[in-house]
């Protein structure tokens, strides 16, 4: 392989002297220009999962980003004739908005403008091995240098070209707008050069990044590149995919949790309702939820045909399991508390309960699955293609190679598409009826059979002794988080499979996300999980531990400033270890007048959090008085209402603050949800909950009239995560809000959770799904 | 098998199906306009928010037999063009403000929006926030600040 240095990039101003590090990357052999890319120093691979470090030194983003090191090479940016440069991102979109931040980086790094860059999502490849998982928010800031390196080395290629059609020295070249000019204003646009620019073989690169200094890209608000497609009805999910005959398809799914079905009583009856094309049974197995399938010319006929079917069901494993046997589990697991430090110290205990949550984006489970004799080919928002691709191939019993598997863009995913629920189960039906399907999952499926946010307890404990906080004990149990997925691979998934490791990676995952940013002596956090993760189908819904981890803790963290006699912010500065989380706390104390008197019944509250490399503080106002908890919107759950929030992110480096705000405002309706509405209770081995008015995630009736978000100028070189970030900090203040405005201190979450009246009629779980209504036109406006 | 008939974004469409199939299946797999979204089947979520004769429904809720011949029918697709237009100015405050995430529930929210501020302005009143609190469509990436400051742009422009 030949090699080459590019030194090409423009460094701005202010740069001169500054000796800045070469990354490595290729021009890789083709007829047009197409640069990849590894990371610099660091490419050896990592045999074996890291040990559990302290988050200080190592957290789940290293660990995620360590894992895509060995291959992060494969990265490749095209310039194409036209002008355009595209790019095959190996993650799954489904809302984070990582294609456009990807467009900008590529844009910043290529000085071509953001609307010129095309940023698809590619195929499962199993080559990437670990580099193909979406997961941990983690996304740009693993491949944010590579993408860049790429885009460099792309940049630095086109202007050799350009030099040597022009005559010129590649120093006299300068590029803008997708534009190189040369001395006395003659220039080309880099389309034209895709050809010229492009190499008979494979050259190693070497490269230098732009300074962010001279960056008018990253760090400016942009707004999604997918908009226009969005507004327009365009965007395009995994059902859209133009397949011939692939039809709709629904599942009959049991009455609980895991079941499966036996025997169909009606068959004949069922094949022979209108549009129907085929019923089948389809097992339940680890990897397929199954049940018996329909498919039919339209989705409302499959509805008919599900509600008509008459099953035999056999049980799963969660029959019998209602909340309180769950909660009677989970206190019998509970590791004990370390021996006290002093015997003179005080100790403020607490327990709290965190009741299973919906994992539920607002695209259900869907995948276009088209499984022939010899090959397979499957449409899905997936966040682990190659671990589907594999298992797939290994399911249908063909050589990966004949199983394609395409990632499409999701309506939301919170976890949910970590697994592959969807595009296994539409596999094993294409296959059983050989024929091409397009699979649906009813919302009622989704909030009864889909995966959950695990229930959990938390037991915390402070010690302390005068003005000083000298021990911290967290305890928490749960039901176990499922980490079938692994790294995304079928390797570390089979690793995952025996419920000891799937413990293992849950104490992985605890381990390297849980943290107690504060000054309080010898801390001790642990987990322990309970039953196999099959009992429930559960996956690491959006951030994962850190709502049940942090909100027991801000809410502890009160109660220990009043019984020190200190503000509840002052306590915090005082105790918090790093300057960047006390810059967040700092602002939003100020952006959010803490402590500005407020009529009874209403009250502040503040939470923080560390986590994907970055630091996040949530500022809320409650309203608890009684004229605004019972306000009246028809058939809404209304309770008390957050009225405004404040928050302040650090994510190092943030790329698109536009996007970062909108994901931070995401977070905090999660985060407000999580606190007083929404989750699902379990009664007999099912939840009760079938649709968004039983499940009460935030409406717009719970929206905060007043949000702040101040995304911190940038503190270091490389992004951290976002997705998901504002998520814990934004229940723990609005439960430490809750707190102060009512004078108790919540122990069970949602606080809704438990009261007498649900709020909702439970609908039956045989037949699964409810009758579609008739009644649309009557209620038009 | 009966036929069914309506104006659909502008032009007029005739279907075979039974008449108690639901409107959004008859969009989405009868007549491939894949805008309305599904989000519940059930009346609840208003992803498949849709207008008849100018007024929102759900799609999910309306037997396709109920909707007569002469009923005009706008999607997320045909919106724009019922006002003559690129883009609604909805749509353009939605742009403005950046609003979708992923985007799924946006048709509907969209939709929604258009006929709640035709409501409120024949009612001869502007947009309020008990208004905007009365709005029932689901989105779950949580983008309902971004909503409610997209409608009020909006309705100023309307
Ligand atoms: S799909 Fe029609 S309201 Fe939800
Ligand atoms: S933008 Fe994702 S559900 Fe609304």
């Amino acid at each position: 392989m030949g090699e080459r240095t590019i030194v090409g990039t423009d460094a701005g101003p202010g740069t001169s002297g500054i000796s800045r590090r070469r990354f490595v990357g290729y021009l890789i052999a083709g007829p047009t220009l197409v640069a990849g890319a590894q990371l610099g120093t660091t490419a050896a691979a990592k045999a074996a999962i890291p040990t559990v470090q302290p988050v200080d030194l190592y957290d789940l983003s290293d660990l995620l980003t360590d894992a895509t090191r060995p291959t992060a090479n494969l990265i490749t940016i095209t310039v194409n004739a036209d002008g355009t440069v595209s790019f095959a991102m190996p993650r799954a979109e489904v809302g984070q908005g990582i294609t456009t931040a990807a467009a900008m980086t590529i844009a910043e790094e290529m000085d071509v403008p953001v609307s010129k860059v095309r940023v698809t999502l590619a195929d499962a490849r199993p080559e990437l091995v670990w580099n193909q998982i979406t997961g941990g928010s983690n996304t740009m800031h693993a491949i944010f240098t590579p993408i860049r390196t790429a885009a460099a080395i792309a940049r630095g290629a086109l202007l050799e070209a350009a030099a040597d059609q022009l005559g010129v020295s590649t120093g006299e070249l300068t590029i803008r707008d997708g534009v190189i000019s040369a001395p006395g204003g003659r220039t080309i646009p880099i389309g034209s050069l895709s050809e010229a620019a492009a190499v008979s073989a494979d050259v190693t690169v070497r490269a230098q990044l732009k300074p962010r200094s001279a960056f008018t890209v990253v760090g400016k608000p942009q707004r999604r590149v997918d908009a226009l497609d969005i507004v327009t009805g365009r965007k395009k999910f995994a059902l859209d995919a133009a397949v011939a005959n692939a039809k709709p398809t629904m599942v009959c799914r049991p009455p609980t949790i895991n079941g499966s079905a036996r025997a169909v009583r009606n068959l004949a009856q069922v094949q022979a309702m209108p549009g129907i094309t085929d019923v089948a049974i389809i097992p339940h197995s680890k990897h397929v939820p199954g049940g018996v399938a329909v498919r039919g010319e339209t989705f409302g006929q499959c509805i008919d045909a599900v509600r008509a079917l008459s099953v035999d069901w056999a049980p799963g494993p969660a029959a019998g399991k209602s909340d309180a046997t769950v909660l009677a589990d989970l206190a019998r697991a509970e590791l004990p508390m370390t021996p006290p430090v002093n015997l003179l110290a005080k100790t403020i205990d607490k327990r709290f309960t965190f009741h299973f949550r919906p994992g539920d984006p607002l695209e259900t489970n869907t995948a276009v699955a088209n499984v022939r004799p010899d090959r397979a080919e499957i449409w899905s928002s997936l966040k682990t293609p190659i671990w589907a691709q594999e298992q797939l191939a290994l399911d249908l019993g063909l050589p990966v190679t004949s199983v394609k598997v395409h990632v499409t863009e999701g309506g939301g995913s919170f976890g949910r598409h970590l697994f592959a629920d969807a595009a296994f189960e539409a596999a094993a039906i294409s296959k059983k009826l050989g024929k091409p399907v397009r699979l649906l999952w009813h919302r009622a499926d989704s909030f009864r059979q889909g995966r959950v946010h695990p229930m959990t307890t938390s037991r915390v404990r402070a010690t302390y002794l005068g003005d000083n906080v000298l021990a911290f004990d967290q305890r928490n149990t749960a039901v176990a988080t499922d980490w079938g997925h692994g790294f995304g691979e079928l390797l570390s998934a089979l690793g995952s499979t025996t419920p000891v490791t799937n413990l293992g990676y849950s104490q992985l995952v605890f381990g390297l996300t849980a943290n107690v940013p504060y000054d309080f002596g010898i801390v001790s956090q642990l987990l322990n999980e309970v039953y196999d993760p099959t009992v429930f189908n559960t996956s690491s819904v959006r951030n994962v531990y850190s709502p049940d981890v942090t909100t027991p803790r801000e809410l502890l963290i009160d109660q220990l400033a009043r019984a020190m006699g200190k503000d509840a912010y002052q306590f915090r500065r005082s105790f918090l270890r790093d300057a960047r989380m006390r810059a967040v706390l700092d602002k939003v104390a100020q952006a959010g007048n803490w402590g500005r008197a407020m009529p009874a019944g209403t009250a502040q509250g503040i939470g923080v959090h560390r986590e994907y490399k970055g630091f996040c503080a949530v500022l809320v106002e409650i309203d608890c008085r009684p004229a605004t908890v019972s306000r009246a919107i028809p058939n809404a759950f209304t309770g008390p209402r957050v009225t405004k929030a404040v928050c302040a992110v650090d994510v190092g480096l943030p790329i698109n603050p536009l996007g970062l705000e909108a994901q931070m405002m995401g977070g905090i309706m999660d985060g407000i949800g999580q606190a007083l509405t929404y989750s699902l209770h379990l009664k007999d081995g099912s939840f009760l909950e079938h649709s968004w008015d039983a499940a009460f995630y935030t409406r717009q009736w719970n929206t905060p009239g007043d949000l702040q978000v101040i995304v911190m100028p940038p503190t270091t070189d490389d992004p951290g995560g976002a997705g998901e970030f504002s998520v814990a900090p934004s229940m723990a203040a609005t439960a430490c809000a809750y707190a102060r405005a009512t004078g108790t201190l919540p122990t069970t979450f949602p606080i809704n959770h438990g009261r007498a009246n649900l709020g909702f009629t439970p609908a039956p779980t045989v037949p699964p799904v409810p009758a579609s209504p008739t009644d649309g036109l009557s209620k038009a406006y | 098998m009966p036929q069914f008939s309506f104006i659909l974004n502008g032009g007029r469409v005739t279907v075979d199906c039974p008449g108690d199939l639901r409107m959004l299946w008859v969009l989405n797999d009868l007549l491939g306009v894949r805008g309305p979204k599904y989000g519940c089947g059930v009346g609840v979520c208003q992803a498949c928010t849709c207008h008849v004769n100018g007024k929102a429904f759900n799609a999910c809720s309306v037997p396709v037999s109920q909707i007569k011949p002469t009923d005009r029918i706008t999607t997320i697709e045909g919106l724009a063009a019922s006002v003559g237009k690129p883009l609604h100015p909805v749509q353009q405050a939605w742009l403005d403000h950046d609003v979708a995430q992923c985007g799924y529930c946006q048709p509907g929210q969209i939709m929604a929006a258009t006929a709640k501020i035709r409501q409120i302005k024949a009612q001869g009143r502007s947009v309020t926030d008990a208004d905007l609190d009365e709005i029932r469509n689901v989105c779950r990436c949580g983008t309902y600040p971004r909503i409610r400051k997209a409608i009020k742009q909006a309705a100023s422009q309307m």
